[in-house]
């Protein structure tokens, strides 16, 4: 796995060399040597420098799920392209054989299926899992931990190649018993986490995290950031927002692109910033996201969604949903977030209802469905919704179209509690007492009838 | 002959004194079976005898007199016989033998039924009760054959006066169980939900070893009627209801439970399908009447909802909202719902608009005080009888050797034997 971690280093010059004005002029911000067009936008998705964030296989994923999910035939092409090249450089063959498939011939003779590659390949596999077996059990018979540990570990890494996760997952738990050091402990979770996410079972991704967050040792800033990531990964697929949102918002900015097998900082960013949006309070949201400084220098990577939360915390919930909005399409391409989008959106929705509504006794309908540009029929429902689920306290005048504050009188309900426990207790005791002379009854009936 | 003349004097002689009638009492059980070999021909000496001064001697007779088979000529005459009688008799020695008065009383039951008049017998009943009960907390046997007449002569307001005493003593489990079944079928009668609620809850959780069908028709009527009361049904029952009941009693009325669940759902057309997929089983049971009262309720709590919501409604939206055809059906229910004091609200015929206002009462008028101050008083009394039947199973002999032989062991003392049996 350490290889691959030099390879994000061409693509950052890439980068530069696309736009060297940043967007609307924006100043250059001291932090960020790369100035470029933010890749999460509303923009229609500019493949090429979406994929140029992510190395390895998760890199192949994202592309096959774009084309599975683009509407746009251009975009579909150029992610599967994109995609037979990246599989080309590595040893999936399985992978390799879906894409020629959806390929379909459509991108020409250069993107058809090369048997011949596949067969090298497949025979170059034989002979280095017969190699690695070998060596393996070489080392097996001589009982030196960390030459077995080494061997479970290339074993590992000679699965994952090659697609097999399920192996490649089991070899490197198989490390586990080998391990001596924290470092050794550490790689073993961090792979383990990595085929935990590419096989998309997140239980184990938390248990190896926490694994790993036990060691001893003081851990490197680089890993605690990763870890942080991958436990925000875990948090969001499980739809525990509040919790992902507190992870993303914890990563330090000595991530980088450390974790471009995973994730990216833009996307430690969106996810992030939605998901705080979604369930933070005010008071949260401003301390933990909008005074955040390390998240600060994520925000700048998606000035959008930078620009959103600002919106939605000074009340201009117009340009907020608006953002939200254009980011939408992006943001279904998504490959974890995409099932998440519907339900985040319609939680920032409602946030923003009952934040506009909290400050006032009475609200205009027809200025509020302004502000959220709906029509007043569409907004009263919305808000009848809210107020049936208890969220905001507050009754509609359907005739004259304003929302009233309301709140409950303390006093009457008390009142009113106090009568209906009082009933209730009366009741009951009468029941029980009742229930007592059956009880008397038969008990003396059972007794009389011993004697 | 002899013997029974003999009877008759003796009956006159010693019926004065409360010792007289004591022994009175042992030569008439000696006597009971010559009068039952003698029933058909005692008719003529009942006039020789006077039911208020001599009601035990003429209760034997009486029983004696009815022990054959009933038919409609010499029903007319004993209904009028019995029901003299029980207006006249004098409690204290009827209640030497509550056995043979209550069976005469069922005889008498039987006879109205058969001539097909139960109004004659309401009077009559309720006079009975009075006079076998020792005291208004005691059940006897004859208050469900009460309920029974008053049901079936509709005259649902007398049965009210008896269901509104408070009962603690019961003689036969039975007797319970069809009072509540049949109080809880009178106060559906008069529309009293809550106390119907109550009473059909008692024969649901009240303690019993095997299912009987009272039970099971009774939770049949209680899921219907918590379902019009309080708009929902407690899916378990709670933990002291019996065990036999709760295992079997959801059970054996599953086409109710599904009335439920689908009421839950809050769609009215899956509903009203359901329900008149059902008909039969419903009417068998005689339950068609309420079945109509839960959908109807549907209704209501559909509307109720809105008050929570809205201040002002027009009537367009209520009826969409509740699923009604037109504004005008929308506007009946809400006037009902005005008038039985269900919601409180305002109709602007004018704009078409419903203005929802919260419940007036503001808990400080004197009305208002005076019912929380008698309430609490109530619950003070029942609080001290509480507390003095657990004194008295406390000191009880039984319970007390019961719970000896299983208290907690832990010290070498403990274990010293304890008697079996208190011999005070």
């Amino acid at each position: 796995m350490d290889g691959i971690e030099g390879a994000s280093n061409p693509t950052m010059e890439e980068m530069q060399a696309n736009g060297t004005e940043g967007v609307d002029g924006l100043p250059l911000t001291s932090t960020s040597t790369r100035k470029n067009r933010p890749i999460v936008s509303g923009e229609p998705l500019d493949i090429e420098a979406y994929a140029g964030l992510y190395t390895g296989r998760t890199k192949i994923k994202r592309l096959m799920f774009i084309a599975n999910h683009c509407d746009n035939p251009g975009m579909q092409l150029e992610a599967l392209r994109m995609a037979y090249d990246e599989i080309k450089k590595g040893e999936n063959t399985h992978l390799y054989r879906e894409v020629v498939q959806k390929i379909d011939g459509r991108l020409g003779p250069n993107y058809a299926m090369d048997a011949a590659w596949g067969s090298t390949i497949e025979r170059k596999a034989e002979q280095r899992k017969e190699k690695l077996e070998s060596e393996l059990n070489a080392y097996r018979t001589n009982l030196i931990k960390e030459s077995i540990r080494m061997g479970y570990n290339d074993f590992g890494d000679f699965y994952y190649a090659h697609g097999a996760l399920g192996d490649a997952f089991k070899s490197y738990v198989r490390t586990r018993d080998y391990c001596t050091t924290s470092k050794h402990i550490i790689q073993m979770c961090l792979n383990a986490i990595l085929v935990s996410i590419e096989m998309v079972q997140f239980s184990n991704v938390t248990s190896y995290v926490s694994k790993a967050e036990q060691t001893p040792e003081a851990l490197d800033p680089p890993i605690v950031a990763k870890l942080c990531c991958a436990a925000g990964l875990a948090h969001l697929e499980a739809k525990k927002y509040k919790l992902a949102a507190r992870k993303f918002l914890e990563v330090g900015p000595e991530l980088g692109n450390s974790y471009s097998e995973v994730i990216a900082p833009q996307d430690v960013a969106t996810y992030g910033g939605l998901c705080a949006l979604a369930s933070f309070d005010r008071t949260e949201l401003k301390n933990k996201v909008i005074d955040n400084i390390n998240f600060r220098d994520f925000l700048e990577l998606v000035p959008e969604v930078r620009e959103l939360i600002n919106d939605f915390y000074s009340s201009h919930y117009a340009s907020c949903l608006e953002y939200l909005g254009n980011l939408k399409s992006n943001l279904m391409l998504d490959i974890h977030l995409y099932d998440h989008v519907e339900t985040l959106y319609d939680q920032i929705r409602n946030k923003a209802l009952i934040q506009y509504t909290l400050p006032f006794v009475s609200v205009d309908m027809r200025m509020m469905a302004d502000a959220f540009k709906t029509s007043v029929v569409g907004l009263e429902k919305e808000l009848e919704a809210l107020i049936t689920d208890n969220q905001i306290q507050a009754r509609i005048d359907s005739h004259n179209k304003i929302l009233y504050a309301r709140h409950a009188d303390q006093r009457n309900a008390t009142f009113q509690r106090v009568l209906q426990t009082g009933n209730e207790f009366d009741q009951e005791v009468r029941a029980m007492l009742l229930r007592s002379s059956l009880l008397k009854y038969d008990y003396n009936l059972r007794a009389s009838r011993k004697h | 002959m002899n013997s029974v003349e003999g009877l008759l004097t003796q009956i006159r002689g010693l019926s004065s004194t409360a010792s007289d009638v004591l022994s009175l009492q042992n030569v008439l059980k000696q006597a009971d079976e010559s009068l039952h070999a003698e029933s058909t021909r005692l008719l003529p000496f009942l006039d020789q005898l006077d039911p208020s001064k001599h009601s035990l001697g003429y209760l034997y007779f009486l029983e004696a007199c009815t022990a054959g088979p009933v038919t409609t000529e010499s029903a007319s005459s004993f209904v009028l016989i019995i029901a003299r009688f029980i207006s006249s008799c004098v409690a204290e020695q009827i209640r030497l033998a509550p056995d043979k008065f209550i069976s005469v009383c069922k005889r008498f039951k039987d006879q109205v039924l058969l001539l097909e008049e139960p109004l004659r017998g309401v009077a009559p009943m309720l006079t009975a009760v009075r006079k076998l009960q020792s005291s208004t907390e005691h059940l006897t046997t004859l208050h469900p054959e009460f309920l029974l007449l008053c049901l079936l002569a509709k005259c649902y307001k007398t049965g009210l006066s008896i269901l509104e005493e408070d009962i603690f003593e019961v003689d036969q489990p039975r007797d319970l169980y069809l009072y509540c079944y049949y109080g809880g079928m009178i106060c559906i009668g008069q529309k009293c939900f809550r106390k119907a609620l109550e009473l059909l809850h008692n024969v649901v959780t009240a303690p019993m070893s095997t299912i009987n069908a009272i039970a099971v028709e009774a939770y049949k009527k209680y899921i219907l009627v918590s379902l019009i009361h309080h708009g929902q049904l407690s899916t378990s029952l709670p933990k002291y209801a019996s065990g036999v009941a709760q295992r079997n009693l959801k059970s054996l009325c599953l086409s109710y439970m599904e009335l439920a669940n689908s009421y839950n759902n809050g769609k009215i057309a899956d509903l009203e399908t359901y329900v008149q997929a059902n008909m039969e089983k419903f009417g068998s049971d005689n339950n068609l009447g309420l079945v109509k009262q839960v959908v109807s309720s549907i209704y209501k709590r559909n509307i109720q909802r809105l008050t929570q919501t809205y201040l002002t409604l027009s009537l367009q939206d209520i009826a969409n909202t509740v699923q009604l055809n037109s504004p005008k059906e929308a506007e009946m229910h809400v006037l009902q719902m005005i008038q039985d004091g269900e919601i409180y609200a305002t109709i602007n015929q004018k704009d078409g608009m419903v203005r929802f206002v919260e419940d007036p009462e503001l808990y400080k008028t004197c009305e208002m005080i005076e019912h929380i101050d008698l309430s609490i008083q109530r619950l003070m009394t029942l609080s001290n009888k509480l507390t003095v039947m657990d004194e008295l199973i406390s000191c009880d002999p039984l319970y007390l050797g019961k719970a000896g032989r299983e208290r907690q062991r832990f010290d070498f003392d403990d274990f010293d034997s304890v008697p079996q049996r208190f011999n005070i």
